[in-house]
């Protein structure tokens, strides 16, 4: 534990540092900026540093009464902490990709950026329930403002899309968190994590929650607004949505719809996998036919969180560990690949696939930084996507092998679109003269690919470092779900062994084949 | 001894009419020249005024110890949390007003005293404990507030508003009085007490008609839907600070009105008025959000907030109970911050002539031309669409909170659905000032009582006015708690 209390400084340096660059020119806004977001990943670093893995649930904590109806109540367990990582860690590079690329109003953007930063950590830190709803919706204001002011040419649609489609699946939200308290007697997360809801009003908490988060997602058929918001986004917004913003509905369902709702969840399984199954196969194939490069990027993250969702609801733990890995590895190759976009866009400020071809001849270190990040989003072993891909799809497989199946076709379709994504751009002719005498990466770009190239790798090769921090909170999760786990594919086939009885012993029987289920599902969780 | 008691506890009100009476002896011999010093010296009254409600407000004052005139009217904590806020919004009015009327050339000493004397009748409405003085205040207050409306003599919009106001203001005073005489013939009192207790039990169809109407009546002041149709009308045809007063103090006093009558005098039969105002909260909302989108005048547009956000209180109201009052009048002082910023900012929109400016067209791109004005702007417009951390949002907060706590799920789910339509129209002002290519239209300057106005309310609403939230639920709670003590 450290002396003093480093999530509240966390989330306190960003928002000083908004303040400044508001009043600051573009020049020093920018550096406020970089050494704001620099610090906050120090603070970050020393975080995770002094996290002690296997320690406490909950570490960090901290408390202070200063409103009423709600606390100022911080503290991270594993989840958390992995998913402040990730902010810290795609901030720095976000402002670096907007260093020359912002020329307008820089100092209300960089702002905006920091304020971004300020509540998105606080989303991860809240451990009161209207605390977290605050810093959830609150994002929604700098979000706007940055695709509408610094976005692309149909922004303003863009905008109110994005804005309009959260507001309408939070709010609903509200008002199961306000029943849960009231409820519940109590707003403080871990407590409520613990609670056990009356199973028929499960249901609708569930419901009124899952509207809020597979907005943010974005789960099919709710993610319409997800392809228009990226493609008009700046490039380090594009970043931030694909990085982190996206993993607010992610983090929404393992701390809240799971542990606080397990029978509804065991409930809306079927629903969950049928809209993700929806989601992987048709997004994949709309990103297939993509002409604009961020679209493609878009609907590819649309069906990545698709498998997101299967894994969490996959009820064991390969499942929950390999959806949290996806996330994280998302973040970052997602993120990277906005990047990569965002590379080309600032040398021909187009996003058009056909406008580009051949870069390997002119831009050989990008192509190679392309082709990583390319290769980790398709899930090759040994890039990060593998690791989380691996582990979902496996935790599904026990639930219901039809989707597995089907999600797993996600993977194929995922390489035939990126591939021939990066066949058109990379390779090939160079076909466009303007395209073929554009300059390779400077050491601007240089030093944002380096870092993410690093941890995809690294990911990819020894996930354990992700992993452990996590390991004690999935279990426990896992634990408290293991009593409303539906009957899977697993059971079932150990269900079917005894011998075909007599019809009045059917029944005997069934019952038997249940029981033994249950003794082998004991004997594997050991 | 009785009258000495009764004399302190309507302390303000004597303040009010004796200080409004020297100050009309000073504006006959001084004229218009001493407009300014009139005005000055009012709101100096206005402060003394909010000073004396403190102690009330915060003892908790309820009950037998704060009725004054057998009974007639009572200076409790409620009727204090009424008047600050009421006094508050008049003060405002006075400080913005000079500089706008100078400019037209029709500030006259008459403005001051005709806002002391409103809020005179205001504080009445909100102290009072009898049907009788109910009206009494109502009227005091309306037929200043008719004058104000048309203050602009030679503006054909401000006589419009003035005449509007006056028509459709009398329309309802009419509804609320032939209520009143069914209330009295039914129950046998003008009381509130006296309704409370005759009321308990079974409920004859008289009363139940009595009630009807009385709540029309106050639906129509408190600008709620149905009977909204003349607020966007006098909203845009008033002179902008007589809009502001609007706003503000009157609708707090209707709303304190409205609170006492129902939970108090009919608070023994919650479920007759409790459909009825559930009724009308929707609608509000509804309509509220739906009437503004269309809207291009920026004055109307918070014309049809206003109703929406009525519509937000009324869903306290609808609780029948103390959290929802406390509640209610918790988003009712927020309501006076955001209302008091917007049109303040409102106020400041101005050409370089200094010509008002009301066209939501000729903000585009104010962000880049006057960017704290439109960083002001843009934080009242997302608070009032309840976006958090902005600090509407505590108010939106509060009342589905307490909605919920009583069990009114569904009103609770429909009302914050409803607030995404209104969203929509906030966020289109935003658009239009950040978004848009700046038309230079806003240029000119503000002077500095409107900027210090503007910056304080702003503060009050930005994230910073959660650290208020324990004091005002405080002072909320023993508001709503002497409204609830029934002696």
């Amino acid at each position: 534990m450290i002396g003093f209390p480093i999530l509240s400084l966390m989330l306190l340096v960003p928002l000083v540092g908004a303040v400044a660059c508001l009043m600051a020119g573009r020049e020093s806004a920018r550096m406020i900026a970089l050494a704001v977001t620099l610090l906050d990943l120090v603070l970050g670093a020393v975080l995770w540093s002094h996290y002690q893995i296997g320690g406490p649930t909950w570490q960090f904590q901290e408390h202070a009464s200063i409103f009423a109806g709600f606390e100022w109540k911080l503290g991270i367990d594993g989840i958390a902490l992995l998913l402040i990582a990730l902010t810290v860690f795609l901030m720095p590079i976000c402002i670096g990709a907007s260093w020359n690329a912002i020329e307008k109003r820089a100092g209300e953007y960089y702002a905006n950026f920091l304020i971004m930063e300020t509540l998105m950590i606080g989303v991860f830190t809240a451990q009161d329930l209207f605390l977290f709803y605050i810093m959830f919706e609150a994002g929604l204001i700098p979000m706007y403002l940055i695709i509408g002011i610094w976005g692309g040419a149909d922004r303003i649609y863009a905008s109110y899309k994005f804005f309009l489609y959260t507001l309408l699946g939070s709010v609903l939200m509200l008002i199961a968190m306000m029943w849960m308290v009231n409820e519940a007697g109590t707003s403080d997360i871990p407590t409520l994590m613990a609670y056990s809801f009356p199973v028929k009003a499960q249901t609708w908490l569930w419901l009124a929650l899952f509207a809020s988060f597979a907005v943010k997602m974005p789960m099919w058929p709710t993610h319409t607004w997800l392809p228009d918001a990226h493609v008009q986004a700046p490039t380090a917004g594009s970043v931030i949505l694909a990085g982190v913003l996206l993993k607010m509905g992610g983090y929404g369902f393992i701390r809240f719809s799971l542990p606080m709702f397990p029978e509804a969840s065991a409930q809306f399984a079927p629903l969950v996998w049928g809209l993700s199954m929806a989601a992987v196969v048709i997004t994949s194939l709309i990103a297939l036919v993509q002409h604009d490069i961020k679209k493609l990027i878009a609907y590819s993250s649309v069906a990545h969180m698709a498998i997101v969702t299967v894994g969490l609801f996959a009820f064991n733990r390969q499942g929950l560990e390999g959806s949290m890995l996806i996330m994280l590895s998302h973040g970052l190759v997602a993120g990277a690949l906005f990047l990569a976009v965002g590379v080309i866009y600032d040398r021909l400020h187009t996003r058009e696939i056909d406008r580009y071809g051949g870069l390997a001849i002119n831009m050989p270190a990008y192509a190679l930084f392309f082709m990583l990040f390319t290769m980790a989003s398709i899930g090759l072993p040994g890039t990060s996507g593998f690791v989380g891909e691996f582990l979902s799809l496996m935790g599904i497989y026990a639930q219901s092998s039809w989707v597995a199946l089907i999600c797993t076709t996600g993977i194929i379709l995922g390489a035939a679109y990126m591939l021939y994504l990066y066949r058109r751009v990379v390779f090939g002719v160079q076909k466009n003269e303007d395209a073929a005498a554009m300059p390779d990466l400077d050491k601007r770009e240089w030093a944002m690919m380096i870092p993410l190239a690093a941890v995809v790798l690294w990911m990819g090769v020894y996930p354990e470092t992700f992993l452990a921090p996590m390991r004690k909170d999935i279990a426990a999760l896992d634990a408290r779900l293991a009593q409303a786990r539906p009957r899977g594919d697993a059971d079932v086939q150990l269900a079917a062994m005894p011998p075909a009885a007599a019809t009045h012993e059917h029944g005997d029987a069934m019952e038997h084949g249940e029981q033994a289920a249950h003794a082998a599902r004991h004997e594997g969780a050991r | 001894m009785e009258l000495l008691r009764s004399l302190a506890i309507t302390g303000t009100e004597e303040v009010l009419s004796v200080s409004s009476l020297i100050l009309l002896l000073a504006a006959a011999w001084g004229g218009d020249k001493a407009s300014r010093v009139i005005s000055i010296a009012a709101v100096a009254v206005l402060t003394v005024c909010a000073v004396l409600t403190v102690p009330a407000l915060t003892q908790a004052v309820m009950g037998p110890a704060a009725s004054a005139w057998n009974g007639q009217f009572s200076g409790d904590a409620f009727a204090a949390f009424g008047k600050l806020l009421i006094y508050i919004g008049a003060a405002v009015t006075l400080i913005v007003a000079p500089a706008f009327f100078e400019r037209e050339k029709a500030m006259r000493a008459e403005f001051p005293l005709l806002v002391l004397l409103a809020s005179m009748g205001m504080g009445m409405m909100v102290s009072a404990t009898d049907m009788l003085a109910l009206y009494i205040g109502l009227e005091l207050n309306s037929l200043a507030a008719y004058v104000l409306a048309s203050f602009l003599r030679s503006d054909e919009r401000s006589a419009e508003a003035g005449l509007k106001y006056f028509v459709l203001g009398s329309l309802a005073s009419g509804i609320l009085l032939y209520g009143i005489s069914l209330t009295y013939g039914f129950t046998g009192s003008t009381s509130f007490a006296g309704i409370h207790g005759a009321l308990a039990g079974t409920l004859s169809t008289g009363a139940v008609f009595g009630v009807v109407f009385v709540l029309a009546g106050l639906a129509f002041k408190v600008s709620a839907a149905p009977f909204h149709m003349w607020t966007p009308d006098v909203y845009e045809g008033a002179p902008t600070p007589v809009t502001t007063f609007f706003a503000i103090a009157p609708k707090v006093a209707a709303l304190g009105l409205l609170m006492r009558v129902s939970l108090f005098a009919f608070g023994s039969q919650p479920g007759v008025w409790q459909q009825i105002v559930i009724f009308v909260a929707l609608l509000s909302i509804v309509i509220g959000a739906l009437g503004a989108i269309g809207q291009d005048n920026i004055k109307r547009l918070l014309a049809y907030s206003s109703i929406n956000n009525v519509g937000f209180m009324l869903i306290g109201l609808a609780c029948a109970n103390q959290a929802g009052a406390a509640a209610m009048l918790v988003y009712l002082a927020i309501y006076v911050a955001m209302s008091v910023a917007g049109f303040v900012a409102v106020l400041m929109l101005r050409d370089a002539d200094g010509a008002p400016v009301e066209s939501i067209a000729a903000m585009a791109g104010l962000s880049k031309t006057r960017p704290m004005l439109a960083l002001a702007l843009a934080a009242v417009m997302f608070s009032l669409a309840g976006i958090p951390p902005l600090f509407g949002f505590w108010g939106k907060f509060v009342v589905f909170q307490a909605a919920v706590q009583a069990g009114l799920l569904s009103l609770a789910a429909i009302g914050i659905a409803a607030s995404v339509i209104g969203a929509f129209y906030y966020i289109k002002v935003v658009k239009v000032m950040y978004f848009d290519e700046a038309t230079d239209v806003v240029t000119g300057q503000s002077d500095m009582a409107q900027r210090v106005l503007l910056f304080v309310s702003v503060v009050a609403i930005s994230p910073l006015g959660y650290l208020l939230t324990k004091s005002l639920g405080v002072l909320a709670g023993n508001a709503a708690a002497a409204l609830f003590h029934i002696a």
